[in-house]
């Protein structure tokens, strides 16, 4: 009576048949390797001199008394927080089992940052249609893989859809060309 | 009756057309992006924030309540299917509904998936609706010292309970409250951390750091082929489960709406922690918990319940102290403060027709995804074959363009691509971009209520310790606070000791 025809193809590869511990050890084993120790340095490093910063901008604003507290005592109490946390994170964090390492593919993150900041500076100038549609294509095609023909496809689909919705449809006021 | 009266009212808010149609939406954007692994929840609420600019505060709420939902239910799908979680709260799912799958039992897997999130999220919307008024009527008497040690406590909670590193977590979190500091002082109208830039006097808008760091931040991280090629799902058919499976998960789903509906009020708690719960208690409670991980219908049941309990349950800090339990829950938050509305104990008295059109669109909300998620199944299935290469530019554009359209403004565009580029970082070092948002978003009613118990205790921040409410709101804060540290500390020494044990034997085994 309760019969399904949707039976997933027939367990092929070993994996199949892992456990839920052997599961989530091999999800563990999978994950990209953590930042390292040099990257907890750094970055708490930053954190703590972001809250150094803040220290020296609070107090110029002026902390008063906790009777009578002036614009800078809040953000000071928050600075003197980082800066201890920061300090005691290089310690605590220093064999740095945290975060990701970057590989050879945060590179594509460069370039997806390079389209975007493109895409910002030329928008006021140009409108929005071009930039999106070199965007849309280095995504696809560089930073995606697909072929050309599904990247020019898609792309100008992509950009016509959107010229539709927020030009003619919503009537917002993005820089446009046409 | 009286107290059904506005209960019943909230109804003829969620049957307005407009309304109807945005609780569709919500739930519909909700499954496919619990579909598709990659973006969560918070990351499509925090792209989609400008869209609620141009409707009525309920309206937009409702939407994004059921894109958070509703990713709960879609997340199930590719879970049971193709043992990808769509999402984190799914993820104990994987273990037995890869397996009925496999076992030619994926259609029972799903529907009981289905049942289980109606019911779960059925059972948190009945809580929610008689626990709500009460928590906020108690909360009336709230005053800045409460306000104060209470979002303080949300915030240590979010940043403890968060994966990784707790002091990293703290530190975002710090800088979030820093960063909420950048603008005229409300107090003073001093201007602060502007340097002097027009764009920055009336303090950084909330809209594009979540866009940044939540969205765009999760867009970039993604650029970094995470996702394993899905394969072409095979076809579901007969997702109704026999009565028999039913009848086997039923104490399952019950369980789990309890547990779920518990733990999602937590602050820091919410649904991913409620489904791995409600899997282990389930496993603890079964006489032959080695059927667990080979296909038991109960380690499908018991999860997708809870995560949809706790989804719901977890607005009822939000609806009702102000106090966003967690990172998807300070988006809505600063949906609401968008619009004009405070989040708070008097929002069930101020605005009847919000509080109560949110919470009973849920219910209509459950229904519709009871239908997507029975019969429609498969066309939720397709969904996988769109590529990520394709949806990623996409995502892109839409929060880029979005957030231009807030304020007409290229500033917040630039805001968000450089929050965007900080959460990414962000993620790579190790630091959670969460605790931080939370942060930013309770920063000015922390500031503001902490300075306000400054100047009624005249300075002397011992008074606090005269009030009940807030002197056990602060012990819990340093429970929490200290319970890592001395946690910590008590492994070394039982590890030092552990040593000192296998010193004398590993002498005399190189003796």
């Amino acid at each position: 009576m309760h019969e399904t025809t949707n039976a997933v193809p027939a367990p092929a590869d070993p994996e199949e048949d892992l456990t839920p511990e052997q599961l989530a050890a091999q999800w563990a084993a999978e994950a990209p390797p953590a930042a390292g120790p040099v990257a907890n340095l750094a970055s708490s490093a930053v954190a703590t001199l972001l809250g150094a910063a803040g220290i020296v901008f609070s107090v110029k604003l002026g902390l008063g008394t906790p009777a009578q507290p002036q614009p800078g005592l809040w953000p000071f109490i928050m600075s003197l927080v980082i800066v201890v946390l920061g300090l005691a994170q290089m310690v605590i964090g220093r064999r740095g089992g945290e975060g990701e390492k970057f590989s050879r593919l945060s590179w594509l993150v460069l370039f997806g940052v390079a389209t975007l900041v493109g895409l910002v500076a030329l928008m006021p100038i140009i409108g929005f249609e071009i930039p999106s549609l070199l965007l849309c294509i280095v995504w696809m095609k560089y930073l995606g893989g697909e072929t050309w023909r599904s990247t020019l496809l898609y792309s100008t689909l992509v950009v016509a859809a959107f010229y539709a919705i927020f030009i003619l449809a919503l009537g917002t006021t993005i820089p446009h060309l046409f | 009756m009286e107290f059904l009266q506005p209960v019943l009212d909230g109804f003829g808010v969620v049957l307005d057309p407009t309304n109807l149609l945005y609780c569709l939406l919500g739930v519909v954007i909700g499954m496919l992006i619990g579909v598709l692994p990659g973006l969560g929840p918070a990351a499509t609420i925090a792209i989609l924030l400008p869209l609620t600019y141009g409707v009525e505060p309920v309206t937009a709420i409702i939407m994004l309540a059921g894109i958070f939902y509703g990713a709960q239910y879609g997340g199930t799908i590719t879970s049971v299917l193709l043992r990808l979680p769509g999402e984190a709260s799914s993820v104990v799912t994987v273990f037995d509904g890869y397996q009925l799958a496999k076992q030619g039992k994926a259609g029972t897997a799903l529907g009981i998936a289905a049942i289980g999130s109606f019911i779960g999220g059925t059972v948190g919307i009945i809580g929610l609706t008689f626990l709500a008024p009460i928590v906020a009527g108690f909360a009336l008497d709230f005053g800045p010292p409460e306000y104060a040690a209470l979002a303080l406590l949300g915030i240590l909670l979010v940043a403890t309970i968060s994966n990784g590193s707790k002091s990293k977590a703290l530190i975002a979190a710090a800088l979030g409250l820093l960063l909420a500091t950048v603008g005229r002082d409300v107090f003073t109208g001093a201007e602060r951390f502007t340097f002097g830039n027009l764009s920055l006097a009336d303090g950084i808008d909330f809209v594009p750091v979540a866009m940044g760091l939540f969205g765009l931040g999760e867009i970039l991280y993604n650029l970094e082929e995470r996702h394993r090629a899905a394969k072409a799902p095979a076809k579901v058919a007969n997702v109704w489960p026999s009565r028999a499976d039913l009848k086997q998960s039923s104490g399952a789903i019950g369980r789990g709406s309890v547990l779920g509906f518990f733990l999602g009020i937590l602050p820091g708690g919410g649904a991913t922690i409620s489904s791995m719960a409600a899997y282990a208690m389930e496993k603890k409670r079964s006489k032959n918990p080695e059927r667990f991980g080979q296909g038991a219908v109960e380690g499908v049941a018991a999860p997708e319940t809870a995560n949809n309990a706790a989804a719901t349950s977890s607005f009822i800090p939000l609806l009702t102290l102000g106090i966003p339990a967690n990172a998807t829950m300070a988006l809505m938050f600063g949906a609401l403060l968008i619009q004009g509305v405070t989040p708070g104990p008097q929002l069930v008295d101020q605005h009847p027709d919000l509080f109560w059109g949110v919470v009973n669109s849920m219910y209509i909300g459950n229904i519709l995804l009871l239908i997507m998620s029975i019969p429609l199944v498969g066309v939720f299935v397709r969904i996988l074959r769109v590529r990520g290469a394709i949806l990623a530019p996409i995502t892109a554009l839409i929060t880029l363009l979005g957030a231009y359209t807030i304020n007409n403004s290229m500033f917040d565009v630039v805001l968000v691509v450089f929050f965007g580029v900080v959460g990414y970082l962000m993620k790579k070092f190790g630091f959670e971009p969460g605790p931080l948002v939370l942060a930013f978003v309770l920063g000015e009613l922390l500031e503001a209520n902490l300075r306000r118990s400054l100047l009624v205790f005249n300075g002397d921040l011992s008074g606090v310790f005269g009030r009940p409410i807030s002197l056990s709101l602060l012990l819990v804060f340093a429970v929490v606070a200290l319970w890592p540290v001395a946690k910590t500390l008590l492994a070394r020494r039982r590890t030092a000791g552990a040593v000192e044990a296998v010193e004398p034997v590993k002498t005399k085994e190189n003796a």
